[in-house]
């Protein structure tokens, strides 16, 4: 057991340290632009924001320069374009973290689209696409799930046929994210309809201003629109907005789901909130005492401060499984979507408990805590809980890869 | 950066794991369970320390490989694996780690050599220290110890049990001293021992900076929590794998039951729950090993906490998967499940650990 960086990453830990102290706490503008705000995935507590104020293009560029995002992209795809380094990442997550700095802008563009092309896409598309989806300029939406394929996603029968050298698209997809503010979306079609199910899909990239398409947003239980629907009616699209070949989205597409999930549940995010769970505590009463002084509050809190422990100490191990490759954590590495998001919505849910009816209080009433984070997060997270693959699903993947149980048998009868 | 356990700790512990899958069936646990297996349990009690373990805490000096508690974890988990029946966690744990913290130059060399040299062994009690029930305690006076413990480890054939006051002065006493009462106390696990130890005005050698010194008893705590915790991390472990082999055998409608979602989704959320406490036990004893009390202790009340109620939710799931065979005698399951069970309990069940846990975070005023 090492828990040292080594000496050879001082320097660095320092340089990102000075940067995040100048950073500490600063807020991002968006300008009211709402394609922004809505990749600001949580609410932040507007209080904590005591820090400089800076434009998130700007942001965007700067953490770029600077080599704390987009990291390994190469430079002509418009990343920093440094060796690949799990170490120099870990020390910039764990440093943004602690100083509370803001983070890169997220959303499925960057975190799922950059890497399938950096490793699919074609010089012209990499060209095309990569650096502006970093600078955020360009803001992707996925078309995966449809009204018949969600935890069956294989299923999917939303159909291109390639007519005159065009892709002709028609059908739905649903739980599309950001769809109303993205100027492209990456999607799975059913393309090769004599295939097998997973053999006939293709992975084709859509301008979302062609003809033919329409958003219907799909207001979910916080309120917000996270989500739509998206109809193609014979959207038409040059041939070479396929990536990689024809048949072959389904391993393109699998080969970046393992991004999401892991992402899904950021350990240090969810150490932070605990903290802000604690000082929530220790701040708000009942008939004059202490939340944190009632015990059975506090031995819930304790319960969960367990698990988040838990859950930190294992994200060290998966790190050094990273970093020395003959340690196995197969297992480890696929409980983390199941276990990540069911304790994040355990620890809300309790910010919610200790509140009592005050915990109820959500959008902009006078009284609501913390700008109603502790409600929407709550329910943020039972979204998560079912998207990116269902927990029950993450079951069956956990039991039949990680424990090699035997799936579940064909059902061959009519019902 | 390496989070995990060595080549050599995974070496050792394999050894220690296949040394009780050879010589420990559960045959041979149900003989020793049903007190029929006292030569069999002295003969395993032997092959094990052959490894070594009696070695691990003792510093060099004394002859010892002087390596930290790590080590020990896991060698733990590799008992909790296979219910070792043999002493542990209070003789080659928490004995060695209080005489040298504790310990003078003089009693260091004249205890700990030899327990690296396997001459002697010890039993420790320090359940009244965390806590008294049955208004039990010892009192010392002029060199003198009277009083009750409860829940000794390790005592059963020991030539010496080291005890303690409230104020946490540990002391050492002979066993076979005048004076000294062993009782055994029946626990639901019969694959360890525990007693009550009662002294009439006994001799004992008190480890001299434990007198002023009361971190010195919470650190051997401290150490005991995480080893009590690597157990139950190695007998979850050890439950999960069991479900999931009889799932994969046990055929009901046509189907090995371990294709019903029912049963995998258990055994995933066994997997899942169990898989992030690895790391929490690991760094809860490298931090015994390198940091500060403050850091240190806090991990090993969150390890000890968390690893008592995943592995309570563990032993339940593991027994419900092997349906109306995992609640028999015969299949044995329930050594694991017991073990499990006294080790909640033991230095502290949950609750209490979790609010000393909030102490630590000054959390209560």
């Amino acid at each position: 057991m090492n828990l040292e960086f080594g000496t050879e990453y001082n320097d660095f830990i320092s340089e990102v340290q000075d940067f995040c102290k100048e950073y500490s706490n600063a807020t991002i503008t968006t300008n009211n632009d709402k394609k922004f705000e809505i990749l600001d995935a949580l609410p932040v507590n507007s209080n904590e924001k005591t820090g400089k104020t800076v434009n998130r293009s700007d942001w965007q560029r700067i953490l770029i320069e600077k080599g704390y995002f987009a990291r390994s992209v190469p430079k002509e795809y418009g990343g920093y374009g440094g060796e690949p380094d799990i170490i120099k990442s870990r020390i910039i997550a764990t440093e943004f973290s602690k100083y509370k700095v803001p983070s890169a802008m997220g959303g499925q563009g960057i975190d799922m689209l950059v890497p399938t092309l950096l490793e699919w896409g074609t010089e012209e598309q990499k060209q095309k696409h990569v650096k502006s989806t970093l600078h955020g300029e360009t803001i992707w939406c996925q078309g995966y799930s449809e009204p018949n394929a969600g935890s069956d996603l294989a299923n999917l029968q939303t159909k291109g046929e390639l007519i005159d050298g065009n892709w002709v698209i028609n059908g739905q997809k649903i739980w599309t994210s950001t769809a109303q503010f993205s100027q492209m979306m990456f999607c799975l079609i059913r393309t090769e309809p004599e295939a097998s199910k997973h053999a006939g899909i293709s992975f084709i990239l859509i301008p979302m201003d062609t003809p033919g398409i329409e958003i219907r947003p799909l207001v979910d239980m916080t309120l917000k629109a996270g989500f739509n629907e998206v109809f193609f009616d014979d959207v038409t699209v040059p041939e070479d907005c396929l990536v990689a070949k024809r048949g072959e989205g389904w391993s393109v597409a699998n080969s970046v789901l393992g991004h999401e999930r892991g992402s899904l549940a950021n350990p240090n995010a969810t150490m932070n909130r605990l903290n802000t769970l604690i000082g929530l505590m220790k701040e708000e009463t009942i008939d004059g005492r202490r939340l944190i002084d009632i015990p059975s509050y506090r031995d819930r809190l304790l319960k969960v401060q367990g698990r988040v422990m838990a859950v930190q100490a294992h994200s060290l191990r998966l790190l050094s499984s990273k970093i020395n490759p003959e340690q196995n954590v197969k297992l480890g590495s696929m409980i983390q979507k199941l276990v990540g998001t069911e304790l994040r919505h355990e620890l809300e849910g309790l910010a919610i408990d200790i509140m009592g009816e005050l915990g109820t209080l959500y959008e902009d009433d006078p009284n609501v805590r913390d700008g109603g984070s502790w409600q929407f997060t709550y329910m943020y997270f039972l979204g998560l809980i079912i998207g990116g693959g269902t927990n029950q699903i993450q079951k069956n993947i956990i039991s039949e890869r990680g424990l090699g149980m035997p799936r579940e048998p064909k059902v061959t009868v009519e019902v | 950066m390496y989070f995990g356990l060595s080549e050599e700790q995974v070496f050792f512990q394999d050894n220690v794991k296949k040394f009780l899958t050879d010589n420990a069936s559960i045959e041979e646990i149900r003989k020793i369970a049903n007190g029929e297996g006292d030569e069999l349990q002295k003969e395993i009690f032997q092959g094990i320390v052959n490894l070594g373990i009696n070695t691990l805490l003792v510093p060099e000096e004394y002859g010892g490989l002087g390596v930290g508690l790590l080590h020990a974890v896991a060698i733990s988990q590799a008992l909790g694996n296979g219910v070792g029946p043999i002493p542990f966690s209070g003789s080659y744990v928490m004995a060695p780690i209080a005489l040298n913290l504790a310990g003078s130059d003089d009693q260091k060399s004249k205890y700990l050599s030899k327990i690296a040299t396997n001459e002697v062994r010890f039993g420790i009690g320090l359940s009244e220290f965390v806590g008294a029930r049955e208004d039990a305690g010892i009192e010392i006076s002029n060199g003198k110890a009277s009083g009750r413990a409860l829940f000794v480890a390790d005592a059963e054939n020991a030539d010496h049990i080291i005890l303690s006051n409230k104020a946490g002065v540990m002391f050492v006493i002979d066993s076979s001293t005048s004076g000294v009462e062993l009782n055994k106390l029946t626990t639901v696990d019969k694959t360890r021992a525990f007693h009550e130890v009662i002294l009439k005005n006994v001799d004992c050698d008190i480890l001299e900076k434990s007198e002023k010194d009361i971190e010195l008893a919470k650190k051997v705590v401290d150490a005991g929590r995480i080893i009590l915790a690597a157990d139950t991390l190695g007998a979850s472990e050890s439950m999960i794998e069991k479900a999931v082999a009889y799932s994969k055998e046990r055929k009901q409608f046509n189907r090995t039951i371990g294709s019903f979602q029912a049963v995998k989704h258990m055994c995933a959320e066994m997997a899942s729950e169990l898989e992030p406490c690895y790391a929490l036990v690991w760094q809860a004893a490298h931090s015994f090993d390198n940091d500060s009390v403050e850091e240190s202790r806090l991990l090993a009340c969150m390890a000890k906490s968390h690893l008592s109620e995943v592995g309570k939710e563990i032993s339940k799931k593991s027994t419900e998967v092997h349906g109306g065979m995992g609640f028999t005698d015969l299949l044995g399951l329930h050594y694991w499940f017991k073990r499990i069970g006294l080790n909640r309990q033991l230095l502290g069940a949950p609750e209490l650990v979790r609010e000393e846990a909030a102490e630590i975070q000054g959390f209560n005023q």
